[in-house]
């Protein structure tokens, strides 16, 4: 290498590992530290952990992460079968909708629920269930159909010749084919559940909490620093857990079955498969439509009749807040702007250095941990961390922004890495051998290829932050409030006007992100990826 | 005897069959010759029942095959791919169809040291399948397709990732088995050697119909059309109107004189083909198998039998 | 691109910044942060603005539970300049999280020193209440069942199913509460033990507004089922008040067994915007206009001596002479350790 190249790449090298590496050390590790250090600083809690409270929460949290990842597969599977392995019109329009639900906002969705079940069910374990159920369907059909529609149909059909009939081949290799699959989309959605914050303080009322609520009640309401520390040390413990045992089980699910690198043609359906079909898609029109009609049915519901009365009350002072509610769209968008702008250039770094540099399998880690360290933990952690001066953010106006793209960053890393690694070396070899200088490559060859990536990969951010809730609930203030927050604010007071402004607010939100995103992957033209 | 009377498939704009018919001899194995895309593999599906037919009959020793689904069809299929079960090890994927038809643990066992000593693999029944190499593999599928003696064995281009002597020794395996098991085999390729090495009838392809049906040497002798001509591998082919005139290479000898000059040579293994223009601007092809020939810009003299050279239409049905 | 990056952040940024000024405004207004039930009449209102020359604004963050949680994760950075419903259950927490200035309003001797619960002044008490179970009279005729009389009542076959309470950890009523049992039952098992029975039978909600106004059958909003709620020994006052009519007896009544000592205090926010502003709010919370509309708009009494009581209030909810009590330090204590042990035994 020539001399004068060492210096710049020096210096690459500072901004990809360093500006990534000391982002996180500010804001993601040293809130976490001022967590454990201000609570636990005294004596490991012991006490605390062994409490039968803490166990009862822990039992809570794990069975009903438990059932709810059972019953989304339960719901998702025949969605899975029917858009991965069959024809028929109008599949690319159902694929694009299924997604749809993953990429909405928790507090929209607990709206849509309790504007959907009667009174006496709104409260409780069933619309808790039921709404995860209606998130995570989507994780099932995109990880395990991607994965179905690409499987190499010759085994089945050489295991057809070998005499295994219908159902013989679904048990013998459908099955096994789809383990990994299975195991990924079921460990993701365990993980979203065991995490699940937004849904359960809506739909659980005052009797149910995850360890996730519990932690933001004993830190917002009973003020036990020592008890919320020992509950995230137990959270981050039982997140890394379950991405160890996760991945080991997806390393032992098997051998991998020989993937497709396109989509296998599905084919029409035959015999009972017509009706099954049609009976698949009404049940999820239905059960992905309903919630969302009756929020907007909710909005339009005011006492005087079906009008715009809750929309025009947007434009109005209240006291839940000091500013008109309408306002807290325009503050959801400027800090998702920001938040989007800072995941990508954060993520973008962190993915580069991932790929390119063997220092970055570290960061690989490091980078993921957000998803795991629990929103709710990471708002906390701000409040904590940065409440004495020099360093009292809590009213600085970017610090809604850091948080949101600190939750967002992963999942950049998630699409950006594959997508850099996928890029094959022999295009650079083949551009540099016909004259291209390194940065000349990056430009012709990288950014084009990344491109596409890149613009799922904001999409999805941008609909991360808006619909952020569980850090942004303690950051966000009464001026200027985020939608979800201005959400929740009105869901917690009584009354039907209360109600109608945050099913209002809700469909201003869900219509926001669907267009976010719906931008996103016209700009893009590909479906979004995990 | 497996017999397919008018067969026709076609997908939502292409017609893949347009009408065959074939009959594949009991004991004998018919190959099928075609370029990509001329409907082969389609033909290998709709025989195994994993493709159904719009319209016409399949017979297998009489037998209406139309309501049989593919799992009870008794007939065996190789991929090019080999797919191989990647979950199992070996023995289970060459007793998978064993198993489907109920056999015991000890007959399966017993039968899967069997085909590995037939395949030449002894002794590998514990092996995962990813660490077996590319010709092992394709051992392993024989066996597995061969395990459950199919009535017929189907091969799809089951050579076709292979490299050169690995292929050769292969195709000189399967002739030997064929022949050792007397199977009935429908045997599907692009390369023309590979047919007329393990065909005893080859059936040549094109556009979802059959355009010829002859033994090797037949077909080598009459190609149907020009066309037939040229994907057999014949040079000197010229077309005149609807016409083609084709000079078989053998029936051209290149001598020491004068009346031509060598344009191009090149050695394909054992034989060389030696590109001449004559005086009056034709160009011909010739085989040779001497060990020193001419270059470019000899002049030599050149022979044609013109006995040998036959009329055939361009392009027949 | 990442020049572009920055660029989009700082524009972001900046146009929230500028907004958020606007939103904020400065000298020229004074934000009281308070919870669900605190209401002021227009006319008073006006009086202070106009008094003051400040614009009042008001920002109620949920239950005086929730909103003083909210105003801790804020000490410092205030949301507003004056924080009003701070309890005496509350006090030893709110001192704790530094979240006030000093400040000792000329108006504070004429209140008697029985309420004057913070002698560093932080907080000044501005009204007081008990906090009782109350029933709906008409909903015990009916059924024919005699209404209950003490907190061991509520364990009586009949009576599951009906009674609403508040959540201690979001609520100062239910904290109230919670703490009257402890005040009854003695510290040690037996408060925990008489919740453990009550569980299956009591309807838990995070605020007052939802128990009272959503839940309880005796509210003039007739929405509720449940026949009992924790409330203000007041009620009766407040809903013959409402009831538009001239009444001969309340809709509803009190169990004074069951009663337990409020007394809400207001303090300056640290960090306020609008100090002064701040100074005199407190002062005007404490005036006498503010104080005599205390008892008929948030239906507790005043704390200054001398305050006229509504004859309603005369009539139908005069205060408790002696209410369950805990001392300050007790609480203080205490009160985490016990919302903790509540939550786990009724909730979870």
């Amino acid at each position: 290498m020539l001399l004068k190249h060492k210096a710049t790449e020096t210096a690459a090298c500072i901004a990809l590992v360093g500006v990534p590496a000391a982002f996180l050390g500010l804001f993601f590790v040293y809130p976490l530290v001022a967590i454990f250090h201000r609570g636990l600083g005294s004596s490991f809690p012991t006490d605390v952990l062994t409490d039968p409270a803490t166990l009862r929460v822990v039992w809570f949290t794990v069975w009903q992460a438990l059932v709810s990842t059972a019953l989304t597969l339960v719901a998702g599977l025949p969605l899975v079968w029917a858009t991965a392995r069959v024809a028929f019109r109008g599949r690319g329009l159902v694929r694009a909708l299924v997604v749809v639900p993953f990429v909405l906002p928790t507090v929209v969705v607990a709206t849509a629920f309790l504007a959907l079940l009667p009174e006496s069910m709104q409260r409780g374990v069933v619309p808790i269930l039921l709404a995860h159920v209606f998130f995570n369907v989507a994780v099932v059909v995109r990880v395990v159909g991607g994965y179905w529609a690409r499987l190499d149909p010759s085994l089945w059909d050489v295991a057809a010749t070998l005499g295994a009939s219908p159902s013989r081949r679904f048990r013998e290799l459908t099955l096994p084919a789809l383990r990994p699959a299975l195991a990924a989309a079921s460990a993701l959605t365990f993980l979203f559940c065991f995490t699940s914050f937004g849904v359960i303080v809506i739909l659980g009322g005052p009797h149910f909490a995850t360890l996730e609520v519990d932690i933001y009640d004993l830190a917002t309401q009973s003020f036990d620093l020592r008890a919320a520390a020992a509950l995230s040390l137990l959270q981050l413990g039982a997140v890394a857990a379950i991405v160890a045992v996760s991945s080991s089980l997806e390393a032992r699910a098997g051998a991998r079955m020989p993937l497709a690198v396109e989509e296998v043609a599905a084919r029409r359906p035959r015999g009972w498969e017509r009706p099954a079909l049609a009976a698949i898609l009404d049940l999820a029109a239905l059960g992905f439509g309903l919630p969302l009609a009756a929020l907007v049915v909710r909005s339009f519901a005011t006492p005087a009749g079906a009008g715009l009365g809750f929309y025009r009350a947007l434009g109005h002072e209240t006291t839940a807040l000091l500013v008109e509610p309408w306002r807290a769209v325009e503050y959801s968008l400027v800090y998702a702007t920001a938040a989007t702008a800072i995941a990508l250039t954060l993520g973008t770094l962190a993915a580069i250095a991932l790929v390119q540099r063997r220092s970055g399998r570290w960061l690989d880690t490091v980078v993921m941990l957000p998803l795991g360290a629990s929103a709710v933990m990471l708002g906390y952690g701000f409040v904590i961390a940065f409440d004495t001066s020099p360093l009292d953010f809590r009213d600085a106006v970017w610090i809604i922004p850091v948080v949101q793209a600190l939750v967002a960053a992963p999942f950049v890393v998630r699409i950006l890495a594959p997508a850099l690694r996928a890029i094959d070396p022999r295009l650079r070899e083949a551009a540099a051998v016909l004259g291209a200088s390194p940065a000349r490559v990056r430009r012709e060859i990288d950014v084009p290829l990344v491109l596409r990536p890149l613009g799922v990969a904001a999409g999805l951010a941008f609909a991360i932050a808006l619909g952020e809730f569980g850090a942004t609930v303690f950051l966000a203030r009464s001026d200027r409030p985020t939608l979800p927050v201005a959400i929740f604010r009105f869901l917690e007071r009584p009354g039907a006007t209360n109600q109608g402004t945050a099913a209002a607010l809700c469909v201003v939100l869900m219509a926001v992100t669907v267009l976010a995103v719906g931008v996103a992957d016209r700009l893009t033209s590909r479906r979004i990826g995990l | 005897m497996l017999q397919l009377e008018d067969i026709r498939v076609s997908f939502d704009t292409t017609t893949a069959l347009d009408g065959v018919s074939l009959i594949a001899d009991t004991g004998r194995t018919l190959t099928v010759l075609g370029p990509s895309g001329c409907g082969k593999t389609t033909l290998l599906r709709v025989v195994a029942g994993l493709q159904p037919a719009d319209s016409g009959r399949i017979r297998l020793a009489g037998n209406d095959l139309a309501a049989t689904p593919a799992h009870r069809r008794g007939v065996g299929l190789m991929f090019q791919d080999n797919a191989l079960f990647p979950h199992r090890d070996v023995a289970s994927n060459i007793g998978f169809g064993l198993r489907m038809n109920g056999q015991t643990r000890a007959e399966i066992a017993r039968r899967v040291r069997e085909l590995l000593d037939l395949v030449g693999l002894p002794g590998a029944e514990r092996r995962a399948v990813q660490t077996l190499s590319g010709g092992e593999q394709q051992r392993v599928a024989l066996a597995r397709a061969l395990a459950p003696e199919p009535r017929v064995l189907l091969l799809d281009e089951p050579l076709g990732s292979l490299d050169g002597p690995l292929r050769e020794r292969l195709l000189a395996d399967l002739r030997g088995l064929f022949a050792a098991l007397r199977l009935t085999v429908v045997y599907v390729t692009h390369d023309a050697d590979e047919a007329f090495a393990l065909g005893h009838t080859v059936a040549v392809m094109r556009g979802g119909k059959v355009v010829q049906r002859a033994a090797p040497d037949d077909l080598w002798r009459r190609p149907a059309d020009g066309w037939v001509a040229r994907f057999l591998g014949m040079r000197n082919v010229r077309d005149q109107g609807d016409r083609s005139r084709v000079i078989p290479p053998e029936a051209v000898s290149v001598e020491p004189g004068d009346g031509a000059v060598v344009t191009g040579s090149e050695r394909r293994g054992s034989v060389v083909w030696l590109r001449v223009m004559l005086d009056d601007g034709s160009e011909f092809y010739a085989v040779t198998t001497a060990t020193h020939n001419p270059g470019p810009g000899d002049r030599v003299a050149v022979r044609i039998d013109e006995a040998a050279a036959f009329d055939v239409p361009k392009w027949a049905g | 691109m990442s020049r572009a990056t920055v660029v989009a952040v700082a524009a972001a940024v900046a146009i929230v910044g500028a907004r958020a000024g606007l939103a904020a405004s400065g000298s020229g207004t004074v934000v009281l942060v308070t919870h669900d039930s605190f209401a002021i009449s227009k006319s008073t209102k006006a009086a202070f603005e106009k008094q003051s020359g400040l614009k009042l604004r008001t920002l109620q963050s949920g239950d005086a539970g929730a909103a003083l949680n909210r105003a801790l994760l804020t000490a410092g950075k205030p949301e507003g300049d004056v924080f009003f419903g701070v309890d005496n259950n509350l006090l030893s927490r709110a001192l704790a999280g530094k979240v006030f200035d000093k400040y000792t309003p000329a108006a504070l001797g004429q209140v008697d020193g029985y309420y004057d619960l913070d002698r560093s002044h932080h907080l000044v008490p501005i009204d007081h209440g008990d906090i009782c179970l109350v029933y709906d009279r008409a909903w015990f005729t009916k059924h024919a069942m005699r209404p209950p009389y003490t907190f061991e009542d509520l364990l009586q076959p009949g009576y599951a199913k009906l009674t609403v309470v508040e959540n201690p950890a979001t609520s100062t009523p239910g904290l109230a509460f919670m703490l009257a049992t402890v005040a009854h039952f003695g510290r040690g098992a037996a408060p925990w033990t008489y919740w453990r029975k009550l569980r299956r039978d009591v309807l838990v909600t995070n605020g007052w507004e939802e128990a009272y106004n959503a839940q309880f059958s005796g509210s003039s909003s007739h929405k509720g089922k449940r026949p009992i709620v924790v409330s203000y020994a007041s009620d009766p006052a407040a809903e013959v008040y409402f009831a538009g009519k001239p009444l001969a007896q309340a809709p509803v009544a009190v169990v004074r067994n069951t009663c337990f000592g409020q007394v809400e205090l207001a303090g300056v926010l640290r960090g306020a915007r609008n100090p002064d502003g701040a100074r005199k709010l407190v002062d005007f919370l404490l005036s006498k206009r503010f104080q005599t509309g205390i008892p008929l708009t948030m239906f507790v009494y005043p704390v200054r001596d001398k305050t006229p009581l509504p004859a309603v209030f005369k009539r139908f909810a005069l205060p408790m002479s002696s209410p369950l009590r805990l001392s300050p330090a007790t609480i203080g204590a205490n009160r985490d350790a016990w919302i903790r042990k509540w939550t786990d035994t009724v909730l979870r």
